[in-house]
């Protein structure tokens, strides 16, 4: 997993409450056997019409916004699915931070599995970034999103926050304690499937 | 202490605690289907990791594979790819496949309880999310990212913040157990708490309606509390739960055994604490319809549909989702739901394809036939629910109502394979989820029960179950 770099661009202001993982990424792109490449789907059925033309009304075709890596949005972001695709996708568009109210709960978790930074703010923080045209700095390890005028401190867990910033393999991490799974096994006495 | 039956369940599987941080959980048992395991199996390829207990994983296919002739080659080289994938990851790895051809294939989470690889006590992972499911034999059953499920696959284990316990007890008694099923129960919940009502929970669902439900009925609750925001759902089990689970394939050799300690074990406790709680009377619950884009967006059949003010609550973000839903449904305020017209009726999902499901939908269709405007089907969850429907004749009773009667997979649900919805064709469909184009792009979707959607395929329309003749 890369390491989470800070990050300062503009911000889309995504104002939409409970966008779920099949809008994120439409099912019939689920089929691929990669994690790469989920970029050009991402938000397939909002982004363009049926004839694969941009629809010009949708935010993420603004041209103003064409190097954001911040999305700003509502609450329950990637409701729904457990698939990570949404995650892949949203990075390999080119997102860094999801900023929003409230996130679906696995979907968050995979956020932090792949170095997707996402931020759970207030409501009426969130209700004044959207307002806000102008640059973000996003600064994970001082807990920080900095605006023209002021400095917003956000939340996080410490344990996502060191794998964001380390980018490092949580199996690895996980197999250095194989001694305490194999002890557990002993005592637990599992009932195979075989 | 007196703790929740979460709660114990969460302390006996520790591995590993972090002050202040996650857990390392053990899992007891790892669902893997064709979706969301390709490019776990890819990193531990990649890493040269091997699976650490082949012996606790089961795979199948669902979501890619045809619900028609499964003679024929699949069509769709990419639906077929991903297949051939999950079979080359199984041998190369030495996990147990139920596959397109196999008898006990079907839906991950109905083929886990009819196996009896669902076990109560235990913890129960799938890159799914609709696992909560199994949460109905007192399991804690969840759904996992691909990461997870590699994480899994390597070590047996994952990393879990703690989720909180929150109780949602349903009172009293059904009149009309027939027409006001679990899946309207679970509606019914929704719509009160929301979508996000369960965010870091895992949901108990307690009280005389719930003791009173099938361990099906219970599975169709617990299935779609992800639904509601919540990670699991589950219910204490009693004596229907280990009935439900006595002598199936894997059934453990000392079930008798574990039984006994189960009855001891699992529970919660009477002054166990609940971070959240939530009471519904069964009474107050109707058959539920959903009319807009996500599943708390429902009414009762015999209500209009509300007005995006009515329905928000002074809420301005839910009366713009609720404007768009309209708009994407092509519906208008104050139509009374039994005014909407129906092109397809999809009676499938792990929500609501078990055997109790097409029984009591044969029941609404015996002796009459589909209204000529609407393509109906019925997708079995598993061959083996086929196979249970077909000993009982049923297959018949919907076939001579012009019903197609199809083989088992998560199908139009949500479209990865051949059955879809049109652009603009609105469906009553048993599924859990309304999204836009989740069914097809373009498709509209209402959430029903099995005997609703029944209902609506012969009258062409919405119609409030408890008032039709049934033979």
């Amino acid at each position: 997993m890369k390491q989470f770099q800070k990050i300062k661009t503009t911000a889309i202001p995504f104002d939409k409450v409970n966008v779920d993982t099949d809008q994120i990424v439409p099912k019939q792109f689920l089929k691929l056997i990669q994690k790469t490449g989920f970029g050009k789907f991402l938000f397939y059925n909002w982004r363009f019409d049926g004839n694969e033309i941009p629809n010009q009304s949708f935010i993420l075709n603004d041209p103003k916004y064409k190097n954001s890596k911040i999305l700003v949005t509502g609450e329950n972001f990637g409701c729904g699915s457990s698939r990570e695709h949404a995650v892949w996708a949203l990075q390999d568009y080119g997102f860094s931070v999801i900023i929003a109210p409230s996130f679906g709960d696995i979907f968050y978790s995979n956020c932090f599995k792949n170095g997707l930074l996402a931020i759970t703010l207030d409501p009426k923080i969130i209700q004044k970034l959207l307002q806000i045209d102008t640059e973000l700095e996003v600064d994970l390890e001082s807990q920080t999103i900095k605006t023209n005028t002021e400095e917003i401190p956000f939340q996080i867990d410490p344990y996502n926050k060191k794998n964001l910033l380390e980018g490092f393999d949580e199996i690895a991490l996980t197999i250095k304690n194989e001694d305490k799974i194999s002890e557990y096994e002993q005592k637990s006495n599992v009932s195979s499937l075989l | 202490m007196s703790t929740t039956l979460f709660e114990k369940i969460w302390d006996s599987h520790i591995v590993l605690e972090k002050e202040n941080g996650p857990s390392l959980l053990y899992i007891d048992r790892h669902l893997i289907h064709e979706v969301t395991s390709p490019q776990a199996f890819e990193g531990l390829r990649l890493n040269n990791r091997k699976v650490r207990r082949p012996d606790l994983t089961i795979a199948t296919e669902d979501h890619n594979v045809p619900t028609s002739d499964r003679s024929l080659p699949i069509i769709d080289q990419t639906s077929s790819i991903q297949i051939q994938t999950l079979e080359k990851n199984c041998k190369d790895f030495g996990i147990q496949l139920f596959g397109m051809d196999n008898p006990n294939q079907g839906i991950v989470h109905v083929i886990g309880p009819q196996l009896g690889i669902t076990l109560p006590g235990s913890t129960i992972v799938c890159g799914d999310s609709h696992t909560s499911t199994q949460g109905a034999f007192g399991s804690l059953a969840f759904g996992i990212g691909t990461s997870e499920v590699e994480h899994v696959l390597a070590t047996q284990t994952l990393w879990m913040q703690k989720l909180k316990p929150f109780e949602i007890k349903v009172e009293g008694k059904r009149k009309n157990p027939f027409a006001i099923t679990a899946k309207d129960i679970i509606l019914s919940i929704i719509r009160r708490i929301g979508t996000s009502g369960g965010s870091g929970t895992v949901i108990e669902y307690r009280g005389e309606t719930i003791s009173e439900l099938s361990m099906e009925q219970r599975m169709t609750i617990c299935n779609m509390s992800i639904e509601a925001g919540a990670r699991a759902g589950l219910i204490v089990p009693d004596e229907k739960t280990y009935d439900y689970l006595r002598g199936k394939k894997f059934t453990p050799k000392n079930y008798e055994e574990l039984v006994e300690q189960w009855r001891e074990n699992l529970k919660t406790d009477p002054n166990a604490k609940f971070d959240k709680r939530f009471t519904i009377n069964v009474q107050e619950i109707a058959p539920q319809v959903s009319w807009g884009t996500n599943p708390s967006m429902v009414s009762d059949v015999t209500e209009e549909i509300p007005s995006p003010e009515e329905f928000a609550k002074g809420d301005l973000n839910q009366q713009k989702g609720a404007i768009n839903a309209l708009k994407y449904m092509d519906l208008k305020p104050g139509t009374l739901i039994t005014d909407i017209f129906v092109d397809r009726v999809f009676i499938g999902s792990c929500t609501n394809a078990r055997l109790e499901d097409l029984v009591d939908a044969s029941k609404v269709v015996k002796g009459k036939k589909v209204s000529s405007n609407v393509l109906a089907m019925i997708v079995p969850g598993s061959q083996m629910v086929k196979k249970q429907a077909e000993e009982l004749g049923i297959d018949k009773i919907f076939k001579d109502a012009n019903f197609e009667w199809r083989e088992s997979g998560c199908s139009m649900c949500l479209g990865m394979n051949p059955d879809i919805l049109g652009p603009g064709e609105r469906c009553a469909s048993t599924s859990n989820r309304n999204f836009e184009g989740r069914q097809g792009v373009g498709g509209r979707t209402h959430l029903v029960s099995p005997v609703m959607a029944a209902a609506a395929a012969i009258e062409g329309h919405f119609v409030d179950v408890r008032e039709m003749d049934l033979n």
